[in-house]
């Protein structure tokens, strides 16, 4: 009987994309993407830049438009309907690349600005959340400054607590340490692998294959617009099918 | 700030330039003296400024200072209207919708394409035949207790004059409103799309977006320019002169024809609008240092 349960909540499908296609002009970004993300599992995404990697993390919660196909984010479906979009972006968090943290907002200010806003809490529950997570990312200390005082690993760190302030299902990562100074893209992704941990949901477009084969349950590698091969990483690793596969990463692994 | 003392004394070149400078003052008030043959008299100024209340036995306000409350009145009222609709225009300008960009790039090039002189002359014919009548002042006057119309007289100037007064505002608001549009959309056009899809992201409205995160900001990047517009605004409320609105340059003229005393009295008035604009400067560049709280 628990066993069953158990296997039923393994299969649980939180984002499902059926033959996602999106142009920027006449540009062809995303071409035919199938993609399934059960509950719990860790997506890594990664491919030369200009792939449509970002694209495609963006396309879930409606940052970019998908033109075509089918995109259905636990349960709910993602079209033009204003509710459903609200619906997906209150359970998925999204980190950026450059942070994009609120500049004129402290760092707790920052944190507590969604709770409150869409969820109706008290300044004073929102507070407390937010220390919460400030905690979580070791940077409860800084809660009063705000952003520009911060370097920018703690400044990632705070859009990560900002993020998951809002009790997201779904955490998405585009890019979250290239634009990092190299000491602190530890401090970032240590974060991340507490949050993987954790059980999270999580997609993050990476290049920091340490960390991949770290957390990762499934490895995506984008071409051209194109998922080009999806497996395990041990398998995506040592025995890449495809030739496009094993050039990127001997590019990069190579150093 | 202490560490930041940059070289401050004064160097061979400033004295020249500030040597030319006087030179130069000397010379145009000489000149002014000899070519022009005129009697200076000051003498009047002060009592239009203040004047002996024999009933009260102290002074009281006369015309030029009431002219300058009147100025003060209609600058403020008009800086809080012309804030409203120019923030609402701004706001509009950047929607993705045509409708609101339209309505808002109609009136913002209708009112800048149209120099304010001819547009006030028009435009009253409109506001005190039409929307005047429309807002029964007079009727509201009456009905007013004391009380109310003390508090209202303070707020719009004297009972007999708010009609005109209000007239004034409406025309002044509306010329402002589109400058003031233009510098929030600047503002808003100024902060980065990584903010709106932050702000997206946790879920907030477009509505939210715009309120707590987009304006903020905008504002706070525009309140230089903004402070420009409100001292331009309050040096155009002499404009409303014209459609015998009873400021500071109305009254102004009014005694300088009839005392014939053109260059004491418009000196006088030059110096009391650069008192008012000056504190407005001022007080604007407090309000920026403080904003900039979180650029530390």
């Amino acid at each position: 009987m628990t066993e069953t349960k158990h296997a039923a909540a393994e299969e649980t499908v939180m984002i499902r994309m059926e033959g996602v296609n999106k142009w920027f002009d006449d540009f062809h970004v995303l071409q035919d993407i199938d993609l399934t993300v059960r509950l719990g599992e860790r997506v890594v995404v990664c491919g030369p830049s200009g792939s449509g990697k970002s694209t495609l993390i963006r396309c879930i919660n409606r940052l970019e438009e998908h033109e075509a196909g089918r995109i259905v984010v636990d349960g709910i479906e993602l079209d033009d309907d204003t509710k459903h979009i609200a619906e997906i972006r209150a359970e998925v968090g999204m980190v950026f690349q450059q942070f994009n943290l609120f500049p004129h907002l402290t760092v707790l200010q920052n944190c507590t600005l969604g709770p409150i806003k869409t969820r109706n809490m008290s300044p004073r529950e929102a507070e407390a959340l937010a220390m919460e997570y400030l905690e979580k990312v070791r940077i409860p200390e800084q809660a009063a400054k705000y952003p520009s005082q911060l370097s920018g690993g703690q400044q990632q760190r705070v859009a990560i607590a900002r993020s998951l302030c809002m009790a997201p299902k779904i955490m998405l990562f585009d890019e979250p340490t290239s634009a990092l100074d190299p000491e602190m893209i530890k401090e970032v992704l240590d974060v991340m692998i507490d949050l993987a941990e954790s059980g999270m949901t999580m997609i993050c477009v990476t290049h920091e294959m340490g960390f991949a084969k770290t957390v990762a349950d499934t490895m995506i590698f984008m071409d051209g617009g194109q998922i080009v091969e999806t497996g395990p990483p041990d398998q995506f690793f040592s025995t890449p099918k495809s030739d496009r596969t094993k050039l990127f990463l001997s590019q990069i692994l190579s150093h | 700030m202490a560490g930041r003392t940059k070289k401050r004394r004064i160097q061979p070149l400033d004295v020249v330039v500030l040597g030319a400078v006087v030179a130069l003052v000397g010379y145009v008030a000489y000149r002014v003296d000899t070519v022009l043959v005129y009697t200076w008299d000051w003498g009047v100024v002060p009592t239009y400024l203040f004047r002996w209340d024999e009933e009260t036995g102290s002074l009281i306000p006369n015309l030029l200072m009431k002219g300058l409350a009147t100025t003060i009145r209609i600058s403020i009222w008009s800086m809080v209207f012309a804030s409203a609709i120019g923030l609402v225009l701004g706001v509009a300008r950047t929607r993705r919708r045509l409708f609101p960009r339209l309505v808002s790039w109609a009136y913002v090039e209708f009112i800048r394409n149209i120099p304010p002189v001819p547009f006030l002359f028009l435009f009253y014919f409109f506001i005190s035949s039409q929307i005047i009548p429309l807002l029964q002042i007079d009727a509201m006057l009456n009905r007013a207790s004391p009380g109310t119309l003390a508090v209202l007289e303070v707020l719009f100037g004297p009972a007999n004059l708010m009609t005109n007064f209000v007239s004034g505002t409406i025309s002044l608001s509306m010329m402002a409103a589109a400058y003031i549009a233009e510098i929030v959309r600047a503002g808003i056009q100024s902060i980065p799309r990584g903010q709106y899809e932050a702000g997206e992201s946790i879920g907030l409205s477009n509505l939210s977006v715009m309120r707590y995160i987009v304006l903020p900001q905008a504002i706070e990047r525009v309140v230089p320019p903004l402070a420009g517009q409100f001292i331009t605004l309050i040096k155009d409320s002499s404009l409303v002169a014209l459609i015998s609105i009873q400021e500071l340059s109305f009254l102004a003229m009014e005694i300088a024809i009839s005392e014939q005393r053109f260059f004491e009295v418009w000196i006088v008035t030059g110096f009391m609008y650069f008192i008012v604009c000056y504190s407005c400067a001022l007080a604007f560049g407090r309000l920026e240092a403080r904003m900039g709280a979180h650029r530390r």
